[in-house]
């Protein structure tokens, strides 16, 4: 059984012109140790679909799913008291700005005690122990000395330490990180980065990482989900979907970007014309064909579930061996000898 | 010998830090003893950190502050000897957010002309043209020209706020990260569109950006500024080959390729910046530096002449 199961979760939101669409059949699995990176532009649902798992999206939203599990618990028929239990026991989440998600008013040290002590029945001093323990192991020096300062007199690769170690309190079974090295800067995104992934493996977590970043992408997950307009268009191990891309999006995301070492520097960079349809009101078919070179007449009308090779599938109307044989120029052996 | 379009020798800028009623201010050196110069054409990147001290730079550079000491020169002449609005028709800004560096309340032709009509350049009928010249230039069809920024996505708004840049006619663009709040996709057509439009009008360059791939892309030189001073400069090509500065071997070990089978890199700086007010003795790099030795941490490096550029290291070769 996995840890977590998302069987076309979709969610609406009720606006002034009509539901928006907002997330769209959205289905993946998820395994302990397994890190998987949902990655898409801003409004392709990537957020929405990580804030439904911790039942954190704002209210008037509609969350469906044929099934939607953590750990065998069924999260639509749980009630408000076991989620809460959930959250930040089993389930934690680390956001992209730090400043935001800490209390300004609260000392770090009683931050990151609260997130034990509301779950677990221990004393001060043990929080407080774990806490200096969870500060040491994300990299912060003179840890003690740290609990008695507030968040606004930390940097914000401290700060997002600190999240980290919040997170980490109650030693969860998944984390989730919307965006969290986004803000930093370049060395201290590598290390945060660094220290996800060598935590998660040490306590054999599940990640969920919610990015735009394709490096980051590349170098942390193990599944990637690349989605687009609110639904999953193409997923995968990180290895497969990276060699082979298949869907136009997903292709046209890997041209847009400059690669030190593939990318000829001053050549024009590969767009995708047109925008991102409206997701308001009665929605058929492909959500990518006015953005496509390949758009059919069918991709109207049908949203196809194909298989690449096992385990990497796409909702595109190509056939994958011929999109294969397209995508040599983005195939990772066809590089510009350094 | 030609001159070069924008010339900095020494420039300094230092603010002096309130520490209490008591206590006598500190001072913070924001940008210190800075020395480049930057050939017409050229796109010339300055790369660095939060609080590295690159915005700043960019502020004197349009003339919005004043080195404390040092001098700016614009085709030769000190920018201090210059009027503000002459500065102001030679270079203009692309900033990073075009959320935010749009007034919302104007509508895109009013938005584009008005640095035609702070100037006072040109009659109501001739500022029309020139705006809608310039939505041709930077590919926004003529029909946006009454729309309001919140009727745009990000991608057509940073295009409103280039094309304002470029409707004065400027030598030089100071672009303030232009594409850091954009999307994968959209970040492709603006950088497009700055390489297309710098062959068109014959434009510089000063590109401000965290983002080394982008560099790569788009720059014939680039400037590694740490903590106010420039650690090393160098050609795109020599910077990203044989980069000799260990700050700026470290910034591209951090370039994140996509590439599953790289793994994430070693980062081999730790530590954080350090605070400004009170930066290490020696190089300011040291306590972060793989490789310093006690000698860096007294002494201050000299600027180490390299071919193609410079580095401030003591073990620069």
């Amino acid at each position: 059984m996995p840890l977590l199961d998302v069987d076309h979760l979709t969610i609406d939101i009720p606006t002034e012109g009509g539901l928006l669409h907002a997330v769209n059949d959205v289905s993946f699995t998820l395994e302990r140790g397994e890190t998987l990176a949902i990655v898409g532009e801003s409004g392709s649902g990537k957020s929405l679909t990580s804030l439904a798992l911790m039942d954190l999206l704002p209210s008037k939203a509609i969350r469906r799913a044929r099934s939607l599990r953590f750990d065998g618990i069924d999260l639509q028929a749980a009630s408000e008291r076991d989620k809460e239990n959930l959250r930040g026991d089993r389930m934690a989440m680390i956001f992209q700005e730090p400043m935001t998600s800490l209390n300004p008013a609260y000392t770090i040290g009683d931050q990151l005690a609260e997130a034990l002590r509301r779950h677990r029945k221990v004393d001060r001093k043990t929080a407080r122990d774990r806490a200096v323990h969870l500060l040491e192991r994300v990299g912060i020096t003179a840890a003690a000395s740290r609990l008695g300062q507030y968040p606004h007199q930390l940097s914000g690769g401290l700060r997002q330490r600190v999240m980290i170690a919040m997170g980490l309190m109650c030693e969860p079974d998944l984390i989730i990180a919307d965006e969290p090295t986004t803000a930093l800067d370049v060395t201290i995104q590598a290390q945060i980065l660094k220290l996800l992934r060598d935590l998660q493996q040490e306590f054999g977590m599940a990640l969920i990482l919610v990015t735009h970043d394709l490096g980051v992408v590349a170098r942390v997950a193990t599944k990637v989900a690349v989605m687009y307009a609110g639904r999953l268009v193409e997923t995968g191990p990180v290895e497969a979907v990276f060699g082979a891309p298949s869907h136009p999006y997903t292709r046209g995301l890997l041209r847009a970007i400059p690669v030190p070492g593939r990318t000829r520097p001053g050549e024009p960079l590969g767009t995708i014309p047109g925008q991102v349809p409206s997701l308001v009101g009665p929605l058929s078919g492909c959500s990518f064909r006015n953005r496509c070179d390949h758009a059919q007449d069918a991709c109207a009308s049908e949203i196809p579930d194909r298989t690449v090779t096992p385990g990497h599938r796409m909702a595109c109307i190509l056939d994958p061996v011929q999109t294969w044989a397209e995508a040599p120029a983005l195939a990772l052996d066809d590089r510009r000898p350094q | 010998m030609t001159i070069p379009v924008l010339e900095l020798k020494d420039v300094t800028k230092t603010y002096a830090i309130r520490q209490g009623i008591f206590r006598p201010p500190a001072t913070l050196t924001a940008v210190g003893g800075v020395s480049l110069t930057v050939a017409r054409g050229e796109v010339h990147a300055l790369v660095g950190e939060s609080g590295s001290g690159k915005s700043t730079l960019a502020r004197m550079l349009l003339g919005l502050i004043a080195p404390t000491s040092g001098e700016i020169r614009i085709d030769g002449v000190p920018i201090a000897m210059t009027n503000r609005r002459e500065v102001a028709r030679r270079i203009q800004p692309v900033f990073q957010d075009p959320y935010s560096s749009l007034n919302p309340r104007k509508t895109v032709a009013d938005l584009i002309a008005l640095p035609l009509v702070a100037h006072r350049i040109g009659s109501a009928k001739d500022r029309q043209k020139r705006v809608a010249a310039m939505l041709d230039a930077v590919g926004l069809p003529r029909r946006m020209i009454d729309a309001y920024p919140g009727q745009m996505s990000g991608g057509q708004r940073q295009r409103v706020a280039i094309a304002r840049a470029l409707v004065m006619q400027p030598d030089v663009l100071i672009c303030d990260e232009p594409t850091s709040a954009l999307d994968v996709s959209v970040q492709a057509q603006i950088l497009n569109l700055l390489m297309d439009l710098k062959r068109e009008f014959g434009l510089t360059y000063f590109f401000i950006s965290h983002n080394l791939a982008v560099v790569e892309h788009l720059a014939d030189r680039v400037a590694v500024m740490y903590l106010g001073r420039i650690v090393e400069e160098r050609s795109r090509e020599a910077l990203f080959e044989r980069a000799s500065h260990p700050y700026s071997k470290a910034l591209l070990d951090c370039v994140l390729t996509p590439d599953p089978t790289l793994g994430m890199p070693d980062a081999a700086i730790t530590g954080a910046f350090p605070n400004p007010i009170a930066p290490p003795p020696g190089c300011t790099f040291h306590p972060r530096c793989p490789r310093a030795t006690d000698h860096c941490r007294v002494a201050a490096p000299p600027p180490v002449p390299l071919a193609d550029g410079f580095a401030t290291c003591h073990l620069a070769t």
